[in-house]
């Protein structure tokens, strides 16, 4: 019964350990979620100007890029922990890039609809099929596909296992949609924040569309978190924990 | 709250009320929407794993 010291980081993947940890989390990470969208909203339409060439149509930007860049990175981080559920039999690791899939899709769409919002007043047009926003839609595609993917084959594991192969493939996909503006002409802007220049944008309005970029993620990992303990009950529910867990639920009620 | 002199003007965003709104209201949707339907499933998840349970327990009863 003695185990290597190096593999006991393996026991916090106890979906029994994540479940009670993550539960302690969250309520801390939605009051995070609600104060840093209730600043940056402040900031977006109470502080920072109107826009001299936009007017008031530029602020879709503090939703906009946000929701674009955690579409794209929650991409990444499915794909990552699929491949580790994959590569290392991690269970735990399977569920979380399930549970990460529908909130990568939503903020995917929320980044095409405010782009569409955004693309009507100022390009005079809801859509165009050019390469920024066509690699977007792909990336929503690839999110459903994942989904169906995994929804459709009934053996949970290799189910796991089909979806991870999707996504890896998939991935391919982030670093088109990032290099696109530089790549192709495109319609669509260059980027507004480099690690390589200063930000091509207002100080306090860059300051807005950071704190809803952590609200985002904010809410990202308390979704994502919350996703991933009704995952681990349902897969989970014939062992012991779970059902001392929900007997203790039912004495409380 | 320099920038607005009145609350009117505030929701008419410069008369670009209908993308300005439109963008910020379907995501605030999406966004109430998610968790609570993920809390529902928890829920579901929950109430699934103790009537399994009293199912267990009930049978275990039977046979004793």
């Amino acid at each position: 019964m003695t185990s290597p010291l190096p593999l006991r980081w393996f026991t916090f993947a106890a979906p029994s350990r994540f479940y009670a940890l993550s539960g302690a989390l969250l309520p801390w990470l939605w009051t995070v979620t609600v104060g840093l969208a209730v600043a940056g909203l402040y900031i977006g339409f109470f502080v920072a100007p109107s826009d001299a060439t936009q007017g008031q149509a530029y602020r879709v930007i503090f939703i906009h890029v946000p929701a674009a860049w955690v579409g794209m990175v929650l991409y990444l981080a499915m794909a990552f922990w699929a491949a580790v559920g994959w590569a290392f039999n991690a269970r735990l690791a399977s569920m979380v890039a399930r549970a990460i899939a529908p909130t990568g899709a939503l903020f995917t769409f929320v980044a095409l609809w405010t782009g569409a919002f955004w693309g009507r007043p100022t390009w005079g047009t809801w859509w165009v099929w050019d390469a920024r926003l066509t690699s977007t839609l792909v990336l929503l595609f690839l999110y459903l596909g994942f989904i169906a993917l995994v929804e459709a084959i009934d053996d949970t594991r290799r189910a796991d296992h089909a979806g991870a192969l999707l996504a890896l493939i998939g991935a391919v996909n982030v670093p088109i949609i990032y290099f696109s503006v530089r790549w192709w002409s495109t319609l669509h802007q260059g980027a507004t924040i480099s690690a390589t220049s200063a930000p091509k944008m207002a100080s306090i309005m860059l300051t807005a569309m950071l704190l809803m970029t952590f609200a985002f993620w904010a809410y990202a990992f308390a979704v994502v978190f919350a996703r991933t303990r009704a995952i681990v009950l349902e897969r989970e529910r014939d062992t012991e924990w779970v059902a001392a867990l929900s007997q203790g639920k039912k004495s409380t009620a | 709250m320099h920038q607005w002199a009145s609350a009117s003007e505030f929701f008419a965003m410069g008369g670009y009320a209908l993308y300005v709104w439109g963008a910020y209201g379907v995501t605030a949707i999406a966004l109430v929407l998610e968790p609570v339907w993920t809390a529902r499933r928890h829920q579901r998840a929950l109430a699934a794993a103790a009537q399994r349970d009293t199912r267990l327990a009930g049978g275990l009863a039977r046979e004793r």
